[in-house]
């Protein structure tokens, strides 16, 4: 501190220190500690604040799991609505893996220079266009009566017209296109590195191309494949946007049953509790990937 | 060239996958120019320009829009001070002191947006300030300014601390030596982390949603539009956003290369200095 | 005119580190005055404490017989030139000239008036709007030096500006500085590793190792009467003997040295007989054939003839290398490996210190 005062004057010192303290501690800081605060109170009117109800309870975390019976297969409705969000977040994750390894595969190892980095390129651009709009061009494509119904019919493919958006499938194939490129980049990143030659030696010695990959190139991006991972993990667990459009009632997301507890039923403290179980979701999956993966904070940031 | 079947495979994989990457775009896009009511290209029902003009009849739409820019700006104003006057602190802190404020800094950039929006929400709630276009600036702030602050510490790095005291030296104060030395070698960093801190405040939805109150940005416009009363207007703001985003994207590529270039005739220069040799001391 | 600058017991320690210890000096007004030692001796340490970037741990530092203490490096009248000049990038020549004059309010008239002055005292008249990255190295060196001047100071530091040129334009600049200073009155302090810069621009040197002065002096008493191993070593080539002293009498001392008997001068009264101490000789002290006092056998291991003289490294009786260098006076002796030279060398010609820390080389 001492320091900082000699270098920029005691007058830049403090506004700097006042300034980083307005960021730090009323943004970030005292905001995440009053949601968590929050969440461990009741829903009390404003007569009731102060009296007898209002004590701190674990009542808003039970309750996403109430009305759920494990033996007779039964669950609440949020709970249902919560593990869709953790299996479907997952079925996004390793669709794009899938999706996008062979792609990165090519763009860091086989392309030519020149073609590899016209090709980065043009993966970029649909990266620019927002969310809601990379999520709307398929709202229109998976419509009823849209373009992809009317292809596979004319092609033959298919009689009648498939209802795309019904299920889960549309909200999985909208979030795989909207959250691609945060895989594709650490994956490209991550093979690039990867020393040609010990493609081909293990080639050289035999090597089927499925063993070249499981054996030589996976194991080497296994940091791309975590921080891929994480990052698509965690922006489809808290999308809102891609559920909302592309989703229909029977197939709602964990951040709609959020939205709808602060400002349909008014219950703050619940949805407090809800948001602090997702975050709560999110650092677990990154701490199970960073464990699995044996990769660190620092590679994230990257 | 003889290809094997698995590069042929893999060739085939690529071409599906960039019609797949683009092709929703140029559906969206081309749906614009379609007479039909509801956004398709099939059926092609005739090539039309209403939907632009029915987008610019649209007063919601320019409400938002204005919205969205006064956010925007707004953003920048907290962010960028904010994100400067952090970035040097921290560049003037210890070790220890340094990396444990570091982690909490970026923490907003690992955390889901919708959480930044409902703790934002609830703090200031508390203090009695209810949501509204206000709340949802310093929402996004919260983690724009961790933006600016990475982009900006990226530079400070770059700098040569002796030129500070080069200043102080030479008599000047310390505001003197922020103003006409580090905030000059900063001005890149603060120009284009400006630029991404109003690109992001402008297509952020999920913090605002929750901060809003009953305010409408571009982002809440377009995604309610989608769900309630989609005709091709959508579409047309939709191509409009899309052509400035590209138009925006070249510029900065453009300028960032002029400015490449001007360092390299510098350099030159230089060069060429050096070897016309020096000149005598007159009255040495 | 320039001011004096007095260090009074400056101390300066980081943690367990002790970078400047008690040092005491003065240095008089418009005095051209250098700091010379091994990097990490502390001179540095000891600049950046004038100039006011650091506060001494202990001691104080004096300019004009004021305290400087909790005056901050720009309430200071000094002016610093950089190791790496420090210039700013994004002024043109005559900002960067003006900057001194600028933060003090003066018009943009004063400024670009007294820039073009300055610019033609360092010989660049034309460049005052050029960028900084056009220059060459050499104009940069000026144009830090012409930003220094601008601000009228009264005491100039110095941190080895000159590391960063070519031998040429190093030894060139050397003379501009000395006539800058010589002109302006101004007292400079100035530091660096190179006995050259030192010794050829210096009214006195300071040689400095670990944090303490070894010897203050002009630069022929340094070079000439070496006070301790340091100081002969770390300054030009020398040749060491080692050995008991056996005999002392009128400033002359004899050591009992394992090649023979050598008498030479006592670098002080203080040394005592049956004390070992070392003895040092120049290579050019050296001459051939028995001298006056000191005589020694030798066998030539290898020469470097230069043209106008010659270095001939030797091989003693007792296996020690010495070296030698002969002026080339159109009379050189045989210097094929293996020959054999008798060299000798009158008292005064040789030191004797006592025995201590030597150099690194």
């Amino acid at each position: 501190m001492a320091e900082l005062f000699r270098r920029y004057g005691t007058t830049l010192t403090l506004a700097m220190a006042a300034a980083t303290f307005v960021w730090v501690v009323m943004m970030v800081v005292l905001p995440y500690f009053v949601m968590v605060e929050y969440s461990f109170h009741r829903n009390l009117t404003v007569s009731e604040l102060g009296g007898p109800k209002d004590v701190y309870t674990l009542e808003n975390y039970a309750s996403l799991f109430r009305g759920t019976d494990l033996s007779a297969f039964e669950f609440s409705d949020d709970f249902r609505v919560f593990m869709r969000t953790i299996w479907g977040s997952a079925a996004v994750t390793l669709v794009c893996l899938l999706v996008c390894y062979p792609v990165a595969y090519y763009l860091a190892k086989i392309a030519p220079p020149e073609r590899a980095a016209f090709l980065l390129v043009l993966l970029v651009i649909p990266f620019w266009i927002n969310e809601i709009l990379r999520t709307f061009a398929w709202f229109i494509l998976l419509a009823y009566n849209g373009p992809l119904n009317v292809l596979l019919k004319a092609v033959g493919i298919i009689d009648a017209p498939v209802r795309w958006l019904s299920g889960s499938g549309g909200v999985i194939i909208g979030m795989t296109y909207a959250f691609l490129l945060f895989m594709m980049f650490p994956l490209y990143n991550a093979i690039e590195t990867l020393d040609r030659n010990q493609v081909e030696a293990a080639r050289d010695l035999g090597a089927s191309t499925w063993k070249v990959h499981w054996r030589v190139v996976i194991p080497h991006a296994k940091p791309g494949v975590a921080v891929g991972c994480i990052m698509v993990f965690v922006l489809a667990a808290s999308s809102y946007i891609v559920p909302y459009l592309l989703g229909s009632p029977g197939t709602r997301w964990f951040t709609q049953t959020i939205y709808e507890w602060f400002f349909e039923a008014s219950d703050w403290p619940r949805g407090s509790a809800y948001a602090f179980i997702l975050l709560g979701l999110c650092v677990a999956f990154i701490m199970v990937m960073m464990k699995l993966f044996k990769v660190g904070l620092t590679d994230i940031a990257k | 060239m003889r290809l094997t079947g698995s590069e042929l495979l893999l060739r085939v994989y690529l071409g599906v996958f960039f019609v797949y990457l683009f092709a929703p775009l140029v559906i969206m896009s081309a749906a614009t120019f379609n007479t039909s009511r509801f956004p398709t290209v099939a059926p092609w029902m005739g090539a039309t320009l209403q939907w632009f003009q029915a987008l610019w009849a649209d007063e919601q739409m320019w409400r938002a829009l204005a919205n969205s820019v006064v956010a925007g700006l707004a953003v920048i104003v907290v962010s960028v001070p904010i994100g400067v006057a952090a970035a040097m602190l921290l560049d003037g802190l210890s070790k220890r002191a340094k990396s444990f404020l570091y982690a909490v800094m970026v923490s907003p950039l690992l955390t889901p947006g919708v959480i930044i929006g409902i703790s934002t929400l609830i703090f200031w709630e508390r203090l009695g300030v209810k949501g509204g276009l206000h709340l949802a600036v310093i929402g996004q702030s919260s983690f724009i300014i961790a933006y600016v602050m990475l982009m900006v510490l990226a530079r400070l790095q770059r700098f040569d601390r002796s030129l500070e005291e080069a200043a102080l030296d030479l008599g000047a104060t310390h505001l003197q030596a922020f103003r006409r030395v580090l905030l000059p070698h900063l001005m890149p960093a603060i120009f284009s982390s400006a630029v991404l801190a109003f690109f992001q405040s402008f297509e952020n939805y999920n913090t605002t949603l929750f901060t809003r109150g009953t305010d409408v940005t571009l982002t809440i416009f377009l995604a309610s539009k989608v769900r309630t009363g989609l005709t091709p207007a959508v579409n047309a703001l939709g191509l409009v956003l899309i052509a400035f985003t590209i138009v925006g994207a070249i510029a900065y590529e453009v300028l960032r290369r002029r400015e490449a270039a001007r360092a390299a005739a510098a350099r030159r220069a230089a060069e060429q200095a050096e070897s016309l040799g020096e000149p005598a001391l007159q009255g040495a | 005119m320039g001011e004096s600058v007095e260090l009074d017991r400056l101390t300066m320690r980081f943690g367990a580190f002790t970078a400047v210890d008690s040092v005491s000096l003065t240095i008089e007004a418009g005095e051209f005055f250098s700091f010379l030692g091994p990097s990490g001796c502390g001179k540095t340490t000891i600049l950046r404490c004038i100039s006011g970037f650091t506060e001494p741990s202990e001691g104080r530092v004096l300019i004009g017989g004021r305290d400087m203490r909790g005056i901050g490096p720009n309430k200071r009248p000094t002016a610093l030139i950089f190791q790496n000049l420090a210039l700013f990038p994004l002024m043109s020549v005559a900002e960067n000239i003006a900057f001194g004059l600028e933060v003090r309010g003066a018009s943009r008239e004063e400024r670009r008036r007294r820039a073009e002055q300055l610019l033609d005292l360092i010989a660049l008249p034309d460049s005052a709007d050029k960028r900084i990255a056009e220059l060459s190295g050499g104009q940069k060196q000026r144009v830090a030096i012409a930003r220094a001047l601008a601000v009228e100071p009264q005491v100039m530091l110095l941190d080895e500006p000159l590391s960063a040129l070519d031998l040429k334009l190093r030894q060139h600049m050397r003379a501009e500085l000395r006539a800058i200073q010589k002109r302006t009155g101004v007292t400079f302090i100035y530091i660096t590793h190179d006995q050259g810069e030192a010794f050829t621009m210096s009214d006195r040197v300071a040689v400095m190792s670990k944090g303490r002065i070894e010897q203050i002096g002009v630069p022929a008493d340094i070079y000439d009467r070496p006070q301790s191993e340091f100081v002969a070593t770390f300054v030009g080539e020398n040749n060491r003997f080692e050995g008991p002293l056996v005999d002392k009498s009128d400033g002359l001392g004899v050591v009992e040295t394992s090649a023979g008997r050598y008498a030479g001068k006592l670098a002080n009264d203080r040394l005592n007989v049956g004390e070992t101490v070392a003895l040092y000789v120049r290579p050019e002290r050296l001459a051939l054939g028995a001298g006056a006092d000191n005589a020694l056998a030798a066998r030539v291991t290898h020469a470097d003839f230069e043209g106008a003289f010659a270095n001939v490294f030797l091989k003693g009786g007792d296996g020690r290398p010495i070296i030698l260098h002969l002026a080339n006076d159109g009379r050189l002796p045989d210097l094929a490996e293996g020959s054999e030279l008798t060299v000798g060398f009158a008292a005064h010609q040789a030191i004797i210190v006592p025995r201590g820390e030597r150099a690194r080389d």
